[in-house]
């Protein structure tokens, strides 16, 4: 395994910078680990869609010419990176991970995608997620799932598993997701890497194809604290194409990391959620929270115990409001202008054409949830199920404003569970939804949460990830937090690259 | 019901006698902004198909909308013309059913909370009186594409052999306003749709938002119409027109519905809640395909976009530069002008007041400008086969040749050929002047000079004048007329004829 693949973002952006490698080459060892642990899909960590070794290299040049001009296009120039196949790219196929999109290209990149090139990142592929996000571990995707690299019998996390394990095995030292209900913090649990999302608002949709309009909000995947507010600041910021976006300035997460690097939280308070723990929480995964808990005692800050007696809610309101949300966004994909058609043969009509294509396009959980928002939004439900989740919205925003009114930030356990095997849950959707019970709650309010790696599971050795909320707009609290306590933490619980040699064997 | 039923057999007199009629105008507006409503394409009629097309507008995966700010002025300011009140915190709302020509399979609308609501117009009937119609709500929404369907006989997408589609028209601003029942209009009703809807294109015209063209589909009005048994209190059951493409239109559809209506009542029948298209060459309805389910649109507030929350102060500004309402500065006209009743009718029939106004606005005096439309220009247009608005000649042009003969460099005679080179495409007033050639003969040498040869020319007619026979100066005055191609003023060379004989 080349020494550059293990490298976190910034170090690897200093090494370019300072001409002691080109992005040509640190882009060559993390294509070759691509090769080397990604495939076979039946087997591999499988976590792209699609890669693009040709535009990579070129975007790799471009940096190395900027940064020989004296000149690279911001702190990230250089450095590799994956994103999550639910991003628009001109230069690539997107495709949700769905059947319904097949042979897609999109005419524009998402203004995330675009920041990225414009700051001289270099993107790799595409990654693999649920189908249109909608999953806790990847087996909802139309091509197969992705493999955690702790343990290739088990999920990634998800939607987004092919971020979060191209992170953790090395194949990208960046990558970005998307969060609708978790989607970038439990799989950043689940593999021991870091993931983000940001505040409602903060970083452009525009170009994200959308699962849940109100909820979804992309954010950064790193091996680090710092790297992921280096990437933050390189996709946030508003954007006229998407007016949910916020004009107020983007909190200053790389600065905030910075400090809380320094080791010192005094005058911070803590608040533990209560209401995340006893029943269904994996006992090692508990311990490892308690122990985080203690070492951000040592750092100085007080914490405390906060009670949020509607986050109860939190997961059947989301399973109304997703939904709902949902069946209205994929109703364009009816086979009239793009992706898959099926049955057109001159025999059936408009109508026959749309349902037989998204009978073949849909994959069980989108039609699953397409069905249950279009019954939420119905004449004689609307108000009893749509109106009733928005009413359990307001009441966890209510319990956020008065927790935060005492608290600084609130912690939890990132997921109840370390990563299950592949395979346990699909068959269960009640159990697989149960992943983000921590995590929807921050996407109901809209702020800002991050998972930061916690240490191992002391019943199965699987990483356990901390979870930490802030409040809206105010991501740098959460940064501040995650710096301090991962300098705590120390290396030796942090993450680490899987040696993953059964798959290095194979080549 | 049977053919003979729907051939709307009883007239609005004999409907009354037994039935108040309903009505429910909706009429449907293109704003003539220069982009479309959630994105930067071109808001034109017109284009090649599907060349004004963006992500946005096609609702391409990943795009989101971003809101025209002009259309929500213009929303407001059709609120405020209407007497409506403007809501401080609306929002868009999601519409949603299955269509080919929707790009996104749901429409964005206004739904609980529309921007402008609950106003009036008081619409001129052909008597004079007014008639109060209540406005319920005026919301702003997206069009759709348009589809074109291919072989089957009636055009609708039932049938045919395949669909075109053009998304030039998807996501082109849209107002939707709605009145409340208009009851009590009894036989009248069919000239109080008419006269509203005619108001509503006037005052529309006036604010400047929409081009209001039936013809061209930038206005549609569907009008409900259902009949109530004289005494009782509930309403009947009604139908919707849809396709009333002229004003004209609106009256007969309003009126064949009533009949029809009374027709399927009066022989103990129902009517059907249906969709009706209006045939114009017929003046009749036919039902649309019946709805089979009730059509649920799952309406839910759009997550895309923020709720809108128009300050006072722009509100007010607005208000403030609300112009005149049309038949207040007809009046106002009227009597700065001093016309008679029957003098404002013809302007107004002929299409010629805004056309009299804005040519009296470039300079010209009310009774020249008013001249120039009602007799020339109107022969022009009949003799072309075009309405006055149509003809290719502009107010201010006018308005320049009315002012070339106040200074004496043009004859009427001369004036009406200079109009006439500005219909057929020779340029500007002015420019046609230079063209032809056309301007009055002023130069007093010159036409000294013109008199005198005409005077040698014809040594007896000369003789004549000098002994005191003046009239005999009309032969020398048509020498030089004829000599100087009809540019002379003919009352100068007169004089001057006098002068050079004494």
């Amino acid at each position: 395994m080349n020494e550059l693949v293990s490298l976190d973002a910034a170090e690897l952006a200093r090494r370019i910078h300072a001409r002691e490698v080109s992005s040509v080459e640190v882009t060559r060892a993390h294509l070759e680990r691509i090769e080397a642990v990604d495939g076979p899909a039946e087997s591999g960590v499988h976590a792209f869609l699609h890669l693009d070794a040709e535009g990579a290299l070129a975007a790799a040049e471009a940096a190395d010419r900027a940064v020989a001009g004296g000149a690279p296009a911001s702190p990230l120039a250089g450095v590799p990176i994956a994103l999550k196949d639910n991003l628009t790219t001109t230069d690539m196929p997107t495709t949700a991970a769905s059947r319904i999109l097949e042979g897609w290209r999109p005419p524009y990149d998402a203004t995330v995608v675009a920041r990225l090139r414009a700051a001289g990142l270099v993107p790799l592929g595409k990654t693999n997620l649920d189908e249109f996000a909608m999953g806790s571990s990847t087996e909802n995707s139309a091509f197969g799932p992705s493999r955690n690299p702790w343990d290739l019998t088990r999920i990634p996390g998800g939607s987004g598993g092919g971020s979060s394990s191209a992170v953790a095995a090395g194949e990208s030292p960046l990558a970005l997701g998307s969060d609708t209900g978790g989607s970038i913090r439990q799989p950043g649990a689940v593999t021991g890497t870091v993931g983000v999302k940001p505040t409602y608002g903060t970083v452009s949709r525009y170009g994200l194809i959308a699962f849940s309009s109100s909820l979804d909000q992309i954010g950064p995947c790193a091996r680090s604290v710092l790297d992921a507010a280096l990437l933050h600041e390189v996709i946030g910021g508003q954007d006229r194409n998407d007016q949910t976006s916020v004009s107020a300035p983007l909190p200053p997460v790389v600065e905030a990391a910075q400090a809380g690097a320094r080791g010192d939280l005094a005058g911070v308070r803590i608040g533990v959620v209560t209401e995340f723990s006893g029943e269904g929480y994996q006992p090692g995964v508990l311990g490892a929270f308690t122990d985080a808990v203690r070492t951000l005692g040592e750092l100085g800050a007080e914490v405390v115990e906060v009670s949020c007696p509607s986050f109860g809610y939190a997961l059947p309101a989301y399973y109304l409001i997703a939904p709902s949300e949902a069946s209205s966004n994929l109703a364009r994909f009816d086979a009239m202008r793009y992706g898959l058609r099926v049955g057109d043969d001159g025999e059936h009509a408009a109508d026959e054409v749309m349902s037989l294509t998204r009978e073949a396009g849909f994959g069980a959980e989108v039609k699953r949830r397409i069905m249950i928002g279009t019954h939420a939004l119905s004449a004689g439900s609307y108000d009893a199920l749509y109106g009733k989740a928005q009413k359990a919205r307001t009441l966890i925003v209510r319990d956020f404003t008065a927790a935060f009114a005492t608290c600084d930030v609130l912690i939890s356990p990132t997921t109840p569970t370390t990563a299950f095997a592949i395979g346990e849950r699909a068959d269960d959707p009640l159990a697989m939804y149960l992943a983000d019970l921590c995590t929807i709650p921050s996407n109901l309010a809209g702020n800002a949460a991050l998972s930061v790696p916690c240490g191992l599971s002391a019943d199965d050795g699987l990483p356990v990830g901390l979870q930490i909320m802030a409040p809206a707009l105010a991501d740098d609290r959460a940064y501040r937090v995650a710096a301090a306590y991962e300098v705590a933490r120390g290396p030796g619980a942090g993450p680490r690259i899987p040696e993953l040699r059964a798959l290095e064997a194979t080549r | 019901m049977t053919a003979t039923i729907d051939a709307a057999p009883y007239t609005v007199e004999e409907v009354c006698e037994r039935f108040d009629p309903v009505m429910g105008l909706e009429v449907h507006v293109e704003l003539n902004t220069a982009t479309k409503m959630f994105c930067g394409c071109a808001n034109a009629f017109g284009a090649e198909p599907n060349t004004n097309i963006c992500p946005v507008c096609l609702g391409l995966p990943g795009s989101l909308p971003r809101l025209n700010g002009t259309a929500v002025e213009s929303a407001i300011r059709i609120g405020l013309a209407l007497n409506c009140r403007v809501r401080e915190r609306s929002g868009f709302a999601r519409k949603n059913y299955f269509y080919p020509d929707m790009p996104k399979n749901f429409q964005i609308s206004q739904y609980e909370d529309p921007i402008v609501f609950d106003g009036y117009l008081d619409v001129p009937l052909d008597d004079g009186t007014t008639w109060r119609v209540e406005i319920e709500r005026a919301h702003m929404e997206e069009d759709t594409g348009k589809s074109l369907h291919i072989g089957g006989a009636t055009g609708r997408i039932h049938g045919a052999d395949h669909s075109l589609l053009d998304y030039n028209r998807a996501g082109v601003p849209l107002i939707e306003i709605v009145t409340k029942p208009i009851v009590g209009a009894g036989v009248r009703a069919p000239e109080v749709a008419r006269a509203y809807v005619t108001a509503l294109r006037d005052v529309l015209r006036g604010l400047g938002v929409s081009d209001v063209r039936m013809d061209q589909g930038s206005m549609r009005c569907d009008a409900n119409v259902s009949l109530k048994p004289k005494g009782t209190d509930a309403f009947g059951t009604r139908t919707e027109t849809k396709n009333v493409n002229s004003l004209r239109s609106v009256e007969r559809a309003v009126r064949y519905e009533m009949g029809r209506h009374a027709g399927v009542l009066l022989c103990g029948g129902t009517v059907t809640q249906e969709t009706r298209h209006f045939d114009e060459q017929s003046g009749t309805t036919s039902a649309g395909r019946p709805k089979e389910t009730f059509a649920d649109y799952r309406f839910f507030p759009e997550p895309d976009l923020p709720p809108l929350e128009p300050s006072r102060e722009w509100v007010e500004t607005l208000r403030a530069g609300l112009p005149e309402r049309p038949w207040e500065r007809r009046a106002r006209i009227q009597a700065e002008w001093g016309l008679s009743d029957e003098e404002l009718r013809d302007l107004v029939n002929a299409d010629a007041l805004d056309l009299v106004a804005d040519t009296v606005d470039a300079g010209a005096p009310p009774e020249a400008a008013r001249s120039w439309w009602v007799s020339y220009l109107a022969q022009q247009a009949n003799a072309a086969g075009v309405t006055l608005p149509e003809l290719a000649i502009t107010p201010p042009q006018v308005a320049r040749v009315v002012a070339l003969v106040a200074e004496g460099t043009l004859t009427n005679k001369l004036a009406r050929q200079v109009v006439d080179g500005v219909l057929a495409g020779e340029g500007e007033p002015d420019e046609v002047v230079a063209g032809r050639g056309l301007a009055v003969v002023s130069d007093e040498s010159a036409l000294t000079t013109a008199v005198d040869e005409a005077l040698a020319a014809q040594p007896g007619i000369a003789e004549k004048i000098r002994a005191g026979k003046t009239k005999a100066a009309g032969a020398i005055v048509g020498a030089v007329m004829k000599a100087t191609r009809g540019q002379a003023d003919a009352a100068r060379v007169q004089e001057l004829v006098l002068e050079r004989c004494r």
